[in-house]
């Protein structure tokens, strides 16, 4: 079990969370115990198999799922103590999520999913279209704007994942399997990108896999197992 | 981009998807909307049919004893009004206040006279107004062309021995008889007809009247408020609403008016289930994108707001797309309802309720949807993603 430094403001604060499902059995807990912490600006791989409980902790870590027990603070604010349109209101402005799968909206186009988290902004059309732009450039693609999801290679779409996720500018980019789809060469170039944001931007990226071979672009991974979490 | 173009760029490229659910609306909206346009037609055309038969009101002066008369059988003999009204007093009928409803207004005058030895009973028309007013009257020879000439009624014309084409003398005038009218059943025919101011000379009554018979055209004429305001203009007048033959008139267009409101609201009724059963299929298959769209910062009203913004754009296109439809499917079968008819203009009001309605069912059928989809839990969403 890991110990949270309370002598460091931390931006994140995992304290005894856990996570308990219903099922036909009964109670099934998908996290048991887990307590650490993030600070800003870090790259931090939490690894685990499949059903160790990692795409849990994510979601918890996201506002997206209540946990059972414990706290999330995040900035020092208890995420949970929010009602469910506030978590919403939070997911906008601090949070960047880049799913499984790309997720992409598949009847727009590239430049349209970029500019879909602001759609709910106040922004006007040119600020959304400057911004949706510098994204685009971030991540490479300013030559497929106007092309659909399932125009792209599987690079492609993980890119305009990514720009989707960070357009808003949000601190916080939570990552779940980026490159669960990708072959080697894809998935080199997707995860230089993350380390780059995260090295130029100052970007704190928060990344679940379960591929150890793409740990090392973070500076510190956390291993998930049986419900509780360890440093490494 | 704005939640609106999430909706639009929804149904563009999902453009089957689009055309199911428009098409519920626009069979419900395209039915009303031809059942209604026939309706429209065929209450015009049965209520001009049916305002050309004949008088509905009749004024005549009030008598001091009951009538001895029923049935066609008068009891102590043939009976004749002695009162009459002036003539050029009748065009007080023409200023009542609903005299736009006012169709024909055909006074006579009534009168016994003696004909070889014979009393028979005889009327003086404006027959120019008259025979048009009595379209079951048939003639055999053809009408009176100058006042002069008379039609003899067929129980008349039998007991004086007469036939079309002979003469006769009235109190020492001669006439000619130009035509027999084929027999009705009823009291014209025992009598003799001719020109009103002719036969007022024969009967000595120039410039009276016995009884006038009033045409009202009744597409929601308040027949009783005009009985009252032509008896408002003549006080010694007894003024009578044939209210039988008006209430049978509309009750067969009413009858047939409610008939095709059931219809309408079933077809309704069936494409909005439609819309809501597609809407709700709908939000089930995007239980994904939903999950992304919360999952990304939208809350629940913005979620509901793209599903309801799809329901207005499905409802609009619907809407016109389904009056369109309607008003030209009415066209093509008005001519086989009602073979003189001539096309119908496109009714604009029609149009505009049309695209409304199919917009407020849309809109309506997608509530449940909406909240539905707003209230999806985003996590239990993105788990199956």
């Amino acid at each position: 079990m890991n110990q949270i430094d309370n002598t460091v403001e931390h931006l994140i604060e995992i304290q005894s969370v856990g996570k308990d499902y219903q099922s036909g059995d009964g109670v099934v807990p998908a996290i048991r115990q887990m307590d650490f912490a993030i600070d800003d600006g870090e790259f931090v791989t939490i690894m685990g198999h499949s059903g160790s409980g990692k795409s849990t902790l994510l979601s918890i870590l996201g506002g997206l799922n209540h946990p059972s027990r414990g706290q999330v603070l995040v900035d020092s604010l208890d995420l949970y103590d929010l009602t469910s349109e506030q978590r919403a209101d939070f997911r906008s402005e601090y949070v960047g999520i880049i799913f499984q799968s790309f997720q992409l909206i598949p009847y727009l186009t590239v430049r349209e999913n970029v500019v879909l988290p602001m759609a709910i902004t106040g922004l006007t059309r040119k600020q959304k279209e400057k911004m949706a732009m510098d994204v685009l450039v971030k991540v490479g693609l300013t030559d497929k704007v106007d092309r659909l999801p399932d125009q792209l290679s599987g690079g492609e779409q993980e890119r305009v994942a990514i720009a989707r996720a960070i357009v808003n500018r949000p601190p916080i980019l939570l990552a779940d399997e980026p490159t669960g789809n990708l072959d080697s060469e894809t998935a080199s170039e997707v995860m230089e990108l993350l380390s780059r944001l995260n090295r130029e931007e100052g970007l704190t990226i928060i990344m679940v896999t379960h591929n150890p071979e793409i740990s090392v672009y973070s500076n510190r991974t956390i291993r998930v197992q049986d419900g509780t979490c360890m440093e490494h | 981009m704005k939640l609106y173009n999430i909706s639009i760029n929804n149904l563009k490229r999902r453009k089957g998807k689009m055309i199911f659910l428009v098409l519920g609306l626009l069979i419900g909206i395209a039915t009303i909307v031809t059942m209604l346009s026939i309706t429209e037609s065929m209450t015009l055309d049965i209520e001009e049919r049916l305002d050309r038969f004949g008088a509905n009101i009749v004024m005549v002066p009030k008598r001091e004893n009951l009538s001895l008369t029923y049935g066609g059988i008068n009891v102590g003999g043939v009976s004749y009004e002695v009162s009459e009204f002036v003539e050029a007093d009748l065009l007080r009928i023409r200023e009542i206040k609903d005299n736009r409803n006012l169709g024909a207004v055909a006074p006579k005058i009534m009168g016994a006279i003696e004909v070889d030895g014979r009393k028979v009973l005889l009327m003086g028309a404006n027959l120019e107004v008259e025979l048009p007013l009595k379209t079951w009257w048939h003639l055999q020879g053809r009408p009176p062309e100058n006042d002069s000439e008379v039609i003899f009624g067929s129980e008349a014309a039998m007991a004086l021995g007469l036939d079309v084409g002979d003469s006769l003398q009235m109190n020492g005038q001669e006439f000619l008889i130009s035509a027999q009218l084929a027999a009705t059943g009823g009291s014209e025919d025992n009598i003799i007809i001719g020109d009103l101011h002719r036969i007022q000379q024969v009967l000595g009554k120039e410039g009276k009247i016995s009884m006038v018979e009033i045409a009202a055209f009744c597409r929601d004429c308040p027949i009783d408020e005009m009985v009252l305001q032509i008896a408002g203009q003549f006080p010694d007048a007894k003024v009578t609403a044939l209210k039988q033959a008006v209430m049978s008139k509309m009750q067969s267009v009413e009858l047939f008016k409610t008939f095709s409101y059931g219809i309408a609201a079933l077809v309704i009724f069936i494409g909005s289930l439609l819309v809501f059963v597609s809407m709700m299929g709908s939000v089930n298959e995007r239980t994904r994108e939903i999950g992304i769209f919360r999952a990304i910062g939208f809350r629940r009203g913005h979620v509901m707001q793209i599903i309801l913004l799809e329901a207005i754009v499905v409802g609009l296109i619907g809407g016109l797309a389904g009056f369109l439809s309607g008003s030209g499917l009415a066209r093509l079968v008005l001519p086989f309802v009602i073979p003189e008819s001539s096309s119908p203009a496109l009714n604009m009001q029609m149009g505009i309720i049309a695209i409304a309605l199919a917009v407020a069912l849309s809109l309506l059928a997608s509530l449940w949807p909406a909240h539905k989809g707003s209230r999806m839990d985003p996590s239990e969403a993105l788990r199956a993603l």
